[in-house]
């Protein structure tokens, strides 16, 4: 075969390679959002949504609890990690010669790296152990833990997007660094930043193994951050490893709630951003 | 002219981002301090005999961890052993070869798989996964199903099912992080070998070879993201201690054990290992993600501050 003919036989066997390989990813990809929905929507029902489960052996039931406590859990994360990420991400832009701002960003692309069921074994160390039992709080603090250096290093990257001239103006007009900071740059990146804030909860929304010896799981209506509280995915777990078929059925409807719930936000997050660059541009 | 002190720049507004700066540093040496602290009686319990040690009984007291970083370095060798071509592959077509139309869409749909939560691809595994892996092991001639590495009962759940659940799982984090570094390889690498009359391959191959120390960090970030994951493994791994060369067997991971065990531990030696485990864990992924990020940054210096995210927020602007 001539020299010239193999290479560019190579050269397309190769970027043939490249093709199948995007085939590849998109395979399981396809059928896991075709089983999900599939499954999920022939065992899904107005009940699943305002019922808590059911005993062994009783069917229907849903896991309305378990909706609400991913909601709280999510509301408490965000209540703990918005701030400390938005003040520790600010903390970086302003003050980026304090030899303390590469040890938070440092610090945030190790915590971001974590194994999620380390952040369960710390938090339960710090919050479930002094205070005596599994809580909705010590659920919430993992699930903040895991928030945090998502926030931080968003708000970073955001803050230096806004235009010198802004924070300037507001310097030159007096305002201290603090006032500035609040009152005119913070604004003009919030909208990045709420986008960003949402991101983080559809990421941690989705997680179950910070919770699995923090919130625990419950089985009845509970909105006491005190006490062990259930989650849609605690839920899907327990039901998926049980040996039965209806319970089989709730896991597949609970999973297609989840994967709506954390692709909406997360497709709406995006859609945002995408309008936001549009209009920088 | 008097300078400006620093004091002068108001203390109120320095401190309100002082503290909570210092509390996600603090976070992480915490997190290293407690789980430190609550192995400490395994530690002096077992010494560095816990990692080769291949006995686990909690109703003995006996702990030996080696059954669990064989599971989770067999399973995410053979999880990277896949996703690295493919997401090699993924990046390369979608920076080079992939039509200007279909690039936007094909980077979200192969960042999608990032998004969807770890508890789901554990149920599909479950249901759709191991009965795939259970036809497969029966369709596969005698002759191979005596080989060492395919011996065993056909059972589904197995180390094979896990790392094919934990290949699709990190291929977004490894091919995002190589479209980054190809994309940070300088306009003249790619022209120069097209000049000297290049094919699209051979061009290729030079952004590759220039982008190699980045690569092997981004794949380094997925072996990370596979050793820390943790439902989807626990569900189709099949949970049994015993280390074997067989991907057919089922085995058992470090982080499966800690979700498994955790909760029901009720003797302080058994709490201590698992958490000797985490620790161990801890420090393995604190390492892996130390230097991959350094081959990284060494690579795409300028790029670095969109890296240390997931590919879903990195596309934040």
């Amino acid at each position: 075969m001539p020299r010239d003919l193999r290479r560019r036989l190579v050269s397309t066997v190769m970027t043939s390679l490249s093709a199948l390989s995007v085939l590849v990813a998109l395979v399981p990809l396809g059928l896991l959002l075709f089983f999900v929905a599939v499954q999920g929507a022939a065992a899904i029902s107005l009940d699943f949504f305002t019922q808590t489960p059911r005993p062994v052996g009783e069917p229907g039931g849903g896991m309305g609890n378990a909706i609400v406590g991913t909601l709280i859990l999510c509301g408490t994360a965000a209540l703990i990690a918005v701030p400390i990420g938005v003040l520790s991400g600010m903390f970086v832009v302003e003050f980026p010669q304090s030899p303390l701002a590469p040890a938070v960003r440092f610090a945030a692309d190790t915590l971001n790296g974590v194994p999620s069921i380390v952040v369960g074994i710390f938090v339960y160390a710090i919050a479930v152990e002094p205070t005596g039992g599994f809580s909705a709080m010590a659920g919430g603090i993992a699930l903040g833990v895991m928030m945090i250096p998502l926030i931080t290093r968003t708000t970073e990257e955001l803050l230096r997007l806004v235009p010198a001239s802004l924070r300037e103006g507001a310097l030159a007009l007096g305002a201290t660094r603090g006032r500035a900071v609040l009152t005119v740059v913070l604004p003009a990146a919030l909208p990045g930043i709420v986008t960003g804030v949402m991101l983080a909860l559809a990421r941690v929304a989705g997680e179950t193994a910070p919770l699995l010896f923090t919130a625990f799981g419950n089985r009845f209506w509970s909105t006491d951050l005190t006490e062990p509280i259930g989650a849609l995915t605690l839920q899907v777990y327990a039901y998926a490893i049980s040996p039965y078929d209806d319970w089989h059925r709730q896991a597949w409807a609970g999973a297609l709630v989840l994967l709506a719930l954390v692709l909406g936000c997360s497709l709406a997050a995006r859609a945002a951003t995408r309008r936001l660059e549009r209009m920088h541009r | 002219m008097r300078r400006s002190r620093p004091g002068r720049t108001d203390g109120v507004f320095r401190l309100l981002t002082t503290v909570p700066a210092l509390l996600v540093v603090g976070l992480v040496a915490a997190i290293g301090v407690v789980l430190c602290l609550d192995a400490r009686l395994s530690i002096a319990a077992f010494g560095a005999g816990f990692w080769t040690r291949t006995d686990w009984d909690p109703i003995a007291g006996q702990f030996g961890a080696f059954p669990f970083i064989w599971g989770t370095l067999y399973s995410s060798g053979l999880a990277l052993l896949i996703a690295a071509p493919v997401s090699i592959g993924i990046a390369v077509f979608l920076t080079d070869v992939c039509p200007h139309r279909l690039r936007a869409p094909l980077v979200f749909l192969t960042e999608l798989l990032a998004a969807i939560p770890s508890i789901v691809y554990g149920l599909w595994g479950i249901f759709v996964l191991v009965p795939a892996v259970r036809l497969l092991q029966e369709a596969l001639p005698p002759r191979i199903r005596a080989l060492p590495l395919f011996e065993g009962p056909t059972v589904g759940v197995s180390l094979l099912a896990a790392a094919l659940v934990l290949s699709v799982m990190v291929i977004p984090y490894i091919s995002s992080v190589t479209r980054e570094v190809l994309r940070a390889v300088p306009r003249h690498q790619w022209e120069g070998a097209y000049a000297l009359g290049a094919t699209r391959w051979e061009a290729t191959r030079v952004a590759l070879r220039y982008a190699r120390v980045g690569i092997v960090g981004a794949v380094m970030l997925g072996f990370g993201r596979a050793v820390g994951e943790t439902m989807a493994v626990t569900m189709v791994i099949g949970n049994s201690p015993q280390a074997s060369w067989s991907v057919f067997a089922p085995q058992y991971t470090m982080a499966a054990v800690i979700a498994n065990e955790f909760a029901e531990a009720v003797e302080d030696l058994h709490l201590h290992a698992l958490v000797e485990i985490g620790l161990v864990l801890f420090t393995t992924t604190l390492m892996v993600n130390v230097a991959s990020r350094a081959l990284i940054w060494q690579m795409s210096r300028d790029r670095r501050r969109r890296l240390a995210q997931c590919p879903v927020a990195a596309e934040t602007p």
